[in-house]
């Protein structure tokens, strides 16, 4: 028989290759029989260490428990690396077709793009420092015109214009009214904007409809100036529009401002050159680099009159009034062309437009 | 209005073009509509010529060979105007001159013979109709000078939108004077200065009498007389202008007429006077239904409302809108009488507006015009008419002006203006602006008295009004933009509309889209509702179908969702946030004064939505058709951002009868509380009026709305902290064995009346109907946990809410399943 250590050694060399060979688990517990087994050499070996020469003992015994350790390591790697392998190897067998559509989401709904608007603006001017007031759509003939200073021959006032329920009552015209109930409602300072529908006589086109949207802003208060209302249109237009706008005032006319003023934005869409990218004219702004945006002015003394008791002295109080078409400004913004298209309720429009945020 | 730019510059050139021109009178508030060229584009090539000689073309019949002296020797120039004689002046486009269309005129062979240019008729050069004969030149300048000597063969139009509070603005010399305004540079003398010399016998007395029967339509009424009035065409200065203006040149009176309408901005109206029966006019109002045929040859039906020219018989003109066909100009007058009137502009207004008829003259006067003007108008016609016609100008003005307008003067502080336009103009050029503007200032310690000019009478009449009109002229882009001081200026959004915002946020999350409709709607559509309550209606709709205010949104998400469908769409969940409304309680206000904050309506802001589809099918899932539970989950979710508990109770018999009475449930805040909206399937009549009920029946359509107004009310304003039990529940799950009719209400009310305080919540997870649970019986599942706040709840303790629970659920006949 050979010298012990020479046969460990022997064992050893078997075992490793047999384990580095085994192709499975399953190959891998033979050999872990054969070599570590019950009935293994290795295993003899260690049993019969007592039936060796004293001084064999020590050495052979230490030898062959080196070995044993050696290889149960071994087994217990390339173990772990073939039940990785086979586990792969399983899930494989069950693939998913992961080019399908991903899980569903429960589909969000569509934001009105007048809502959009309109929240966008109020955020504008929430930041400006104005409350967002509502006020009742069917009006009393007294605050949509009366205490306007609109006059009772006035144009505005003949019912070709405007829809009445009675002598005294009209569906609003516009969110001015809001003017003088605020006013009415809170003495100065103020600074409120009031969006909302506003209804007119008008045979529906491309460009005219029975209702739409306005946003009102009133700001009064003892210093209040038309540089003022320059400042605060400017701040918005550069908000809603992009910084690098500009805003130009004309002279205008309104019953209950005075001065009264029209309100140009800069194009934004041909950045005020008129001309768009490809050469045409913009067919935002007609070629003229301005768009009319809104009309404003200083709030005419007429009107402060008709609230002089609440603290609204025309000589001692003054501010400006200002009022922005909501679905103009959604319009030019989003190239829309026909103001129909805001009142269809058709989805394949609704859609278009995403949250707005 | 329609600005020639030649006619312009003849009273006032700042020696700008015609864009700089108009960007300056936008900016100070006559905006520019558009630039339009007229005429010829390059005045060159255009010269008077003589014609030396006419003679027949050897080989055409309807041509004339003429020799024509163009200042540079006689040339031949070939024409096939009939009218075409020797000795006459005439227009010539020389080979290379550009005619109004565009088109390069070169020499052309006619009929063989070489022809060096072309003689012009008016039509060709877009000043009149007349295109079978030439234009025949007065003999006033000599052959080869310039045409553009005659008149403005090429111009601009500056077409405007003037404001309704400017009358002086529709007109030249007014637009000129806001051009001087503007530029500083010199205005010509005001064409209604000077006037005409009276001359032989008799007095406009003597031809005719006038009568204003009712002073309130008419301020002024003047008149004046013509004879020996020669007719015939107007020269070529002037029906170039009035067709640069837009007018169609007919004869020498009626253009003037015009002219001096477009000049001076006052209308005037020309009679025949030897066709103004009982040589009377009369002033009068209409009689209700009286009818008269206005010179467009429409027959008009009037009312008493409007004012009329009459004469001794009957009507000749409808005030300030329109003449009539009666004592019209034409070729065989020979004694005129002009009327210049001054009406009230919104009875103008309103006639114009009632008749569907609006001329140059109604737009004028429903800007109320001075009566100064009208005197002023008769200076200028009288002038033209002895010019141009060769008539005698009767000694004497008819002058009815019963009540004379005083002279008005304003006063402006300087400082006033600069404190409120935040910035200063000096005191120099604030009095240069008005003084340009007319109104004749003079200022000591910062105070400018002025006096009002006639034409800015309307519109001009306090210190703010003063103040506009030097930051207008002085130009309002050069004020600083500043922002103000924002004294206790926290910007917010008030409750009610952030708890709106995030209902329709969360419902938008859930699959709902927005949509926006009309607050009106017609009857019809609440017959098909079966709204029976009168609803707000309008005295004036536009039609039937924007006839009545609508009670319910249902209206506008129905048609939404009928229009989506004939679309071929099948799964659609729509809703919108609106006002709905009725009529109001609010007595009626006294005229004129404040309502005092009073609604007019009732007005309620509602959320409404209506749904086919609960959840649309997808490749991982089935879909679900919606139901009554897919509607009150929406609304549970509302609720839930309201923090308000609704009760759900089958719709009383005959109320909301839009609503299928089995499967739809109204809400109430609290058991007994207000009505705060409904969810639910609707009615299948309802479905079937907007043709949603397919072709069997089979597409269920639900919805809700909820009165976002009354949720807001009984939101709890601050909720307050509730201690946190740090003892565990103890968690339990029963099944309730109950009769078909018990509801779901009905077993939680009696387990939560067994359970008492320990029972901390109780949850429905299942429903079962079956066998094992027996014929008109149902099974409900809940999950029960009990807690209590002070210590570990004992099992003696659960048993015997158990016990009670199970007690409760006894008297509703109800059993605990094992």
């Amino acid at each position: 028989m050979a010298d012990p250590a020479t046969r460990l050694n022997q064992i050893r060399s078997e075992a490793e290759a047999a384990i580095a060979a085994a192709k499975g688990t399953a190959e891998l517990e033979q050999a872990r029989v054969r070599y570590l087994g019950r009935k293994a050499e290795l295993t003899r070996i260690l049993r019969s260490i007592g039936e060796l020469p004293a001084e064999q003992r020590g050495p052979v015994g230490k030898g062959a428990n080196a070995v044993r350790q050696v290889l149960e390591a071994l087994l217990a790697g390339r173990e772990s690396a073939l039940e990785g392998a086979e586990l792969d190897a399983a899930l494989l067998a069950d693939p998913l077709d992961i080019t399908l559509p991903g899980d569903p989401a429960r589909p969000g709904g569509e934001m009105h793009l007048i809502t959009q608007t309109r929240r966008e603006m109020e955020e504008i001017f929430l930041g400006l420092g104005f409350t967002v007031l509502e006020g009742p759509e069917v009006e009393f003939d007294y605050y949509n015109f009366t205490a306007l200073n609109i006059p009772a021959h006035h144009p505005a006032r003949l019912s070709q214009d405007s829809l009445y329920f009675d002598d005294q009552v009209v569906l609003r015209t516009h969110t001015s009214p809001m003017q003088v109930r605020a006013m009415e409602a809170q003495e100065p300072p103020i600074y409120i904007v009031v969006p909302g529908r506003v209804y007119r006589r008008d045979v529906t086109d491309a460009t005219h409809v029975p209702m739409f949207h306005q946003l009102e802003g009133l700001a009064i208060d003892t210093d209040m100036t038309l540089a003022d209302l320059r400042g605060v249109l400017l701040e918005f237009v550069r908000a809603m529009f992009g910084t690098e706008r500009s805003i130009r005032l004309r002279a205008g006319y309104f019953p209950f401002t005075e001065p009264s003023v029209e309100v140009d934005v800069s194009c934004f869409a041909c950045s005020a050159t008129g001309v768009l990218a490809d050469g045409r004219r913009c067919n935002v702004c007609k070629g003229t680099t301005w768009i009319e945006i809104a009309g404003a002015g200083m709030v005419d003394p007429n009107v402060l009159g008709f609230v002089a008791g609440n603290g609204y002295d025309p000589e001692r109080v003054q501010g400006f009034a200002f009022g922005f078409g909501i679905d103009r400004i959604a319009m030019l913004k989003h190239g829309i062309p026909d103001l129909r298209l805001f009142f269809s309720g058709d989805l394949r429009f609704l859609g278009q437009f995403g949250s707005g945020a | 209005m329609r600005v020639s730019f030649s006619w312009l510059r003849a009273y006032c050139d700042p020696e700008l073009n015609a864009q700089q021109v108009a960007d300056l009178l936008t900016g100070s508030g006559t905006e520019l509509e558009r630039i339009e060229q007229i005429g010829v584009p390059e005045a060159e090539g255009f010269v008077i010529g003589k014609v030396l000689s006419v003679d027949p073309h050897p080989d055409a019949d309807r041509l004339r060979v003429c020799s024509v002296d163009t200042g540079d020797g006689a040339r031949t120039i070939v024409c096939g105007a009939p009218n075409v004689a020797a000795g006459q002046m005439v227009a010539v486009a020389l080979p290379g001159a550009v005619m109004p269309d565009g088109t390069k005129l070169g020499e052309a062979k006619l009929r063989g013979i070489r022809s060096a240019g072309m003689i012009l008729s008016e039509h060709e050069l877009g000043i009149g109709e007349e295109h079978d004969g030439i234009m025949v030149l007065a003999d006033e300048r000599p052959a080869g000078a310039p045409l553009s000597d005659v008149f403005a063969i090429g111009d601009q139009v500056i077409e405007v939108e003037v404001n309704p509070n400017r009358p002086d603005c529709m007109s030249v010399y007014g637009v000129a004077r806001e051009l001087h305004a503007l530029t500083g540079a010199p205005l010509a003398e005001d064409p209604t200065g000077p006037d005409a010399e009276p001359s032989g016998e008799g007095r406009v007395e003597d031809h005719v009498s006038v009568e204003i029967a009712d002073p309130e339509i008419c301020l002024r009424f003047t008149a004046r007389a013509f004879e020996n009035v020669q007719i015939g065409p107007s020269p070529p200065w002037l029906k170039q202008r009035l067709t640069a203006a837009g007018q169609r040149p007919i004869s020498n009176v009626v253009d003037i007429t015009n002219y001096v309408m477009l000049l001076a901005g006052q209308p005037l109206h020309a009679f025949d006077l030897d066709l103004v029966a009982g040589s009377r006019i009369v002033v009068r109002r209409a009689a209700d239904g009286e009818r008269m045929t206005t010179l467009d040859g429409v027959e008009r039906t009037l009312d008493p409302g409007m004012a009329l020219i009459c004469d001794g018989e009957q009507p000749s003109g409808i005030a300030g809108v329109m003449g009539g066909q009666v004592s019209e100009v034409d070729q065989q007058t020979t004694r005129v009488l002009i009327e210049a009137a001054t009406w009230v502009g919104p009875n103008v207004l309103r006639t114009s507006k009632r008749l569907g008829l609006r001329s140059e003259a109604s737009a004028r006067f429903e800007r109320q015009l001075h009566p100064a003007l009208a005197i002023a108008a008769q200076r200028l016609a009288a002038r033209l008419m002895v010019e141009l016609c060769g008539a005698r100008l009767v000694p004497g003005t008819i002058d009815a002006y019963p009540a004379a307008l005083p002279e008005r003067t304003a006063t402006l502080r300087l400082e006033r203006m600069t404190r409120l336009l935040g910035s200063e103009i000096s005191s120099a050029d604030a009095v240069a602006i008005l003084t340009r503007l007319g109104f004749d200032p003079s200022e000591s310690a910062g105070v400018v008295e002025v006096v009002v000019p006639p034409w800015r009478d309307g519109d001009v009449r306090r210190e703010t009004d003063l103040i506009e009109e030097v930051a207008r002229i002085h130009g309002l882009d050069r004020l600083p933009a500043t922002l103000p001081a924002r004294r206790n200026a926290v910007g917010r959004r008030p409750r009610d509309q952030r708890l709106r915002a995030a209902a329709e946020d969360a419902i938008r999350g859930r699959g709902l889209s927005e949509t926006i409709s009309y607050s009106f709607t017609s009857q019809a559509n609440l017959d098909r509702l079966r709204i029976a309550e009168e609803p707000l209606r309008i005295a004036n709709p536009l039609g039937e179908e924007q006839a009545v205010m609508r009670p319910t949104l249902l209206t506008g998400l129905l048609d939404a969702l009928a229009a989506n469908i004939t679309r071929g769409e099948t799964d659609i969940a729509l809703f919108e946030a609106a006002r709905v409304f009725a009529p109001g309680t609010t007595p009626a206000p006294i005229a004129d004064a404040s309502p005092g904050g009073a609604r007019a309506a009732t007005e309620r802001m509602t959320l409404g939505a209506v749904l086919t589809v609960a959840e649309p099918g997808t490749w991982r899932s089935a879909r679900r058709a919606a139901d009554f539970y897919a509607a009150r989950a929406l609304v549970e979710a509302v609720l839930g951002i309201y923090g308000v508990e609704a009760s759900f109770a089958p719709p009383q018999p005959g109320a909301r009868p839009y609503l299928h009475p089995a499967r739809s449930a109204v809400l109430t805040h609290g058991p007994r509380g207000p009505e705060v909206g409904w969810a639910g399937e609707l009615h299948p009549l309802v479905l079937r009026a907007w043709d949603l009920d397919g072709p069997s029946g089979e597409r269920p359509v639900t919805g809700f709305e909820l009165d976002l107004d009354q949720l807001a009310d009984a939101c709890p304003a601050t909720p307050t902290y509730a201690a946190i039990s740090d003892f565990p529940a103890v968690r339990q799950d029963i099944a309730v064995v109950v009769a078909e009719e018990v509801t779901a209400e009905n077993v939680l009310a009696a387990v939560r009346g067994g359970g008492g305080d320990l029972l901390e919540t109780v949850e429905l997870f299942d429903l079962f109907r079956g066998e094992q649970v027996g014929a008109g019986k149902k099974s409900l599942a809940l999950a029960l946990e009990f807690r209590a706040p002070d210590r570990t709840l004992t099992d003696d303790e659960v048993v015997a809410r158990r016990e009670a629970i199970a007690t409760a659920l006894g008297e509703i006949g109800g059993a605990l399943r094992a």
